[in-house]
């Protein structure tokens, strides 16, 4: 089982969402994270999702996908070909013992401090999921209180972007099923 | 023009050549048919919304337009449910509208409130709730396109009344363009010589010919292909009538419930020439040990479907009228003589081994001599109907476009495997989703549909009584459909499956209180006849093909009758 990154094009309207997330539940696909946001056109919205599976399910989850009327496109990001970034807010427990040795680890990771109270810290980190991991593992033995994570998004690196024209799916017929 | 949202639909389905819906009316879908009453559009009111929904996929299977049926706002719409999700299994196209509560109601669980779109995604090509009145000829006009287009199936448009009684300046697009679905129709060029490269390699060949062949008019192409290399084909349940049950190159139907002859065909091949069928479970059972056998080309138009259940060698996506043809252009003549000799062999040998088991028994056909003339069959004194009897010689009575349709259960395995079809989309049965009480309704749209031909349904006392309440539509309308219904007072193929599997603990397969469907028939004021012996069946068929109007005719079958 590996994880997979798909960045789908689909029409910004009502009932999409469901329509993705229903097909996931019903055809046994485990969704890792989902992200959505509306894309530089406003009538498209663009959902990252991340595929937790082999290379069988995922390539299912692709044409299953495909075959939604509202999915316009779908491209399986290539891990070393693209940029993954997630974002997490993380409520953590400290006092003025801990308050500096946390503050230390949060300037390591180039995350943020964006509030604090008496009892707690919020940080907010961003950057590989892997990284944003790390620093919630790091920050464990201190009490996280809360952990709020938006899901990898994602782009691909250099000058290569994905269209809403030609459909790659049609076009390749076959190709890509092999 | 200016016009209401209801009219703007009549105008729509008139512009997409709908002759014919099938609906059942209600307070959310109102303005429609109020609107229908100034229409030349014809409405066949059923006795239940489910039999509008099968009544249209029969009335699509056999004309290959789009088949549309109405229903109302949430018990109605929720009744259509079942013949949408059997037209997503056979992929049939038809069109659902349904009424839907006030705009302004949704989400408040008003009366007659369901969310039909939500409750349908699972099971239809596309659904749409229209919002506002003005969507109403862009939606229509996409449903329709979607529905018949690419792998069809059913699409829902669940339009709120106040959209219905909303006023719009009418304008029918003549032209769309669905960013997200653009059906692949063209083979790969790459794809189809390595296709014709493994035929002309193989030297066990088998055609696997499913339901696609017939959607896509291409049994023609496949016989083609058949005949120049002389290559056996095997059909899956949805692919009888693609090829003739009496061609010298058909070996049967697959499956749990095919022929022996037909499975040791396609499981002994070293190439495997999957046309049209999605590998579903019934049909193709172990499709990974077949994989690794032989050598899959896989032909669909979904692409989904390939590689979703088997691995495949050659896939190709594609309109299989348009692949096939591209693929003729490279298949030389040639035949592989050896391999056609042992397929008949096995043929001639698992027929005649039925032919000893049924001696002395009643006249018996079997799954390997059926549909080829019925050898060895011959009327005796019986104190039952074999329905393998009568559906191998039902076609002398029928002419060659005759329309059968069949319930779910063992009546349907008996038809698939006995009844000899002659040309495509004749044939008519619930395969995916193996519904009970489709065969009467989707008898009644096929009748609809084709007006010209007889129609016979094949039922069983149980399907039956899940859809009787047609005969009321049939009477109504006089939709002249003729019923064979095959009585054993039983759920059969349920009561088989538990005495192999549950060691005859039968439990809740006896339907001993039937009625007298002779007398049931009498009451519509129909005319049927009831009988139980061998003898009586080829009289008994030329009268019932003989009269006009609907019919009856009630075979008594022994309870423990075997489904192959």
């Amino acid at each position: 089982m590996a994880k997979h990154i798909l960045s789908v094009l689909v029409e910004n309207h009502a009932g999409v969402l469901s329509r993705v997330a229903g097909l996931f539940s019903r055809r046994g696909f485990n969704i890792d994270s989902l992200a959505v946001g509306v894309t530089e056109n406003p009538e498209v919205s663009r959902m990252t999702i991340v595929v937790d599976g082999d290379e069988h399910t995922v390539e299912q989850v692709s044409k299953q996908l495909n075959k939604l009327i509202d999915v316009i496109k779908i491209k399986r990001l290539d891990k070393h070909e693209s940029i993954s970034r997630e974002l997490a807010l993380i409520k953590v427990s400290a006092n003025a013992a801990t308050r500096s040795e946390i503050v230390q680890l949060v300037e390591i990771f180039r995350a943020k401090i964006v509030d604090v109270s008496k009892s707690t810290l919020t940080i907010e980190a961003s950057g590989s999921e892997d990284k944003v991991t790390a620093l919630e593992d790091l920050l464990k033995p201190f009490g996280i209180r809360e952990v709020v994570r938006t899901g990898v998004i994602a782009i691909e690196r250099g000058n290569r972007i994905i269209k809403v024209t030609n459909n790659e799916e049609s076009d390749s017929n076959g190709k890509d099923v092999l | 023009m200016k016009m209401t949202g209801a009219e703007a639909i009549i105008k729509a389905l008139e512009a997409e050549n709908v002759d014919t819906v099938f609906g059942y009316p209600g307070a959310a879908i109102s303005p429609f048919y109020d609107a229908l009453l100034d229409s030349g559009i014809k409405h066949i009111l059923t006795r239940n919304e489910q039999g509008a929904a099968h009544a249209a996929n029969g009335y699509a299977r056999v004309t290959g337009k789009a088949g549309v049926c109405v229903a109302t706002s949430g018990p109605g719409a929720t009744n259509l449910i079942t013949g949408i999700a059997n037209s997503y299994m056979d992929s049939v196209p038809i069109i659902a509208i349904t009424g839907q509560v006030r705009s302004d109601m949704i989400g408040t669980d008003a009366f007659q409130e369901a969310d039909i779109t939500g409750a349908t995604a699972p099971f239809s090509k596309h659904n749409y709730l229209v919002k506002k009145a003005e969507e109403l000829p862009r939606i229509i006009k996409e449903a329709f396109h979607i529905a018949t287009t690419g792998r069809p199936g059913p699409v829902v448009i669940d339009i709120p009344v106040d959209v219905q009684n909303a006023v719009i300046d009418f304008r029918y697009p003549e032209h769309i363009d669905i960013k997200g679905y653009k059906p692949t129709i063209k083979g790969h060029p790459g794809q189809i010589r390595k296709a014709a490269a493994a035929i002309h390699a193989a030297k066990r060949p088998v055609i696997c010919a499913g339901g696609g062949l017939i959607t896509a008019d291409a049994s023609g192409e496949m016989l083609e292909l058949a005949e120049r290399r002389s290559i056996p084909v095997v059909t899956t349940l949805m692919g009888i009538g693609s090829i003739p049950s009496d061609h010298p190159l058909h070996f049967g139907m697959v499956g749990t419930h095919g022929s022996q002859t037909a499975n040791y065909v396609l499981h002994h091949a070293d190439l495997v020439v999957i046309l049209g069928a999605r590998v579903g479970d019934r049909a193709i059972g172990a499709a990974s040990t077949l994989a690794k056998k032989a050598k899959i080309i896989h032909i669909d138009i979904d692409p989904a479907e390939i590689g979703k259940n088997i691995d495949v060698t050659v896939p190709v996506v594609g309109d299989l009228k348009h692949v096939l043809r591209d693929l003729l252009e490279l298949v030389e003549t040639g035949d592989s003589a050896e391999w056609l000799e042992t397929a008949a062999d096995v043929r001639r040998k698992n027929s005649r081994k039925t032919e000893r088991e049924a001696d002395g028994g009643p006249a018996g056909c079997s799954t390997d001599a059926c549909g080829r003339g019925a050898v060895g069959m011959q009327a005796a004194d019986t104190e039952y109907v074999n329905p393998k009897y009568l559906l191998s010689i039902l076609s002398d009575y029928l002419p060659e476009e005759a329309v059968v349709t069949t319930e779910v259960g063992q009546n349907q395995i008996w038809a698939a495997n006995n009844y000899r079809v002659r040309k495509p989309k004749t044939f008519i049965t619930s395969g995916g989703l193996g519904t009970m009480g489709y065969g009467l309704p989707s008898a009644i749209g096929a009748k609809v549909g084709r007006p010209g031909s007889t129609v016979v349904v094949i039922s069983g006392d149980g399907s039956f009584q899940m859809s009787m309440q047609e005969l009321g539509t049939m009477k109504q309308y006089d939709i002249d459909v003729k019923i064979v219904l095959f009585n054993n007072r039983r759920l059969g193929m349920v009561r088989e499956l538990q005495l192999t599997r549950h060691g005859g603990r039968y439990s809740q397969v006896f339907l001993d209180s039937n009625p007298d469907f002779v007398a049931l028939a009498a009451a519509y004021g129909f005319r049927g006849e009831r009988i139980s012996s061998d003898v009586l069946v080829p009289e008994a068929l030329r009268r019932m093909t003989a009269s006009r109007g609907p019919y009856i005719l009630e075979c008594m079958v022994d309870p423990m009758e075997p489904t192959l």
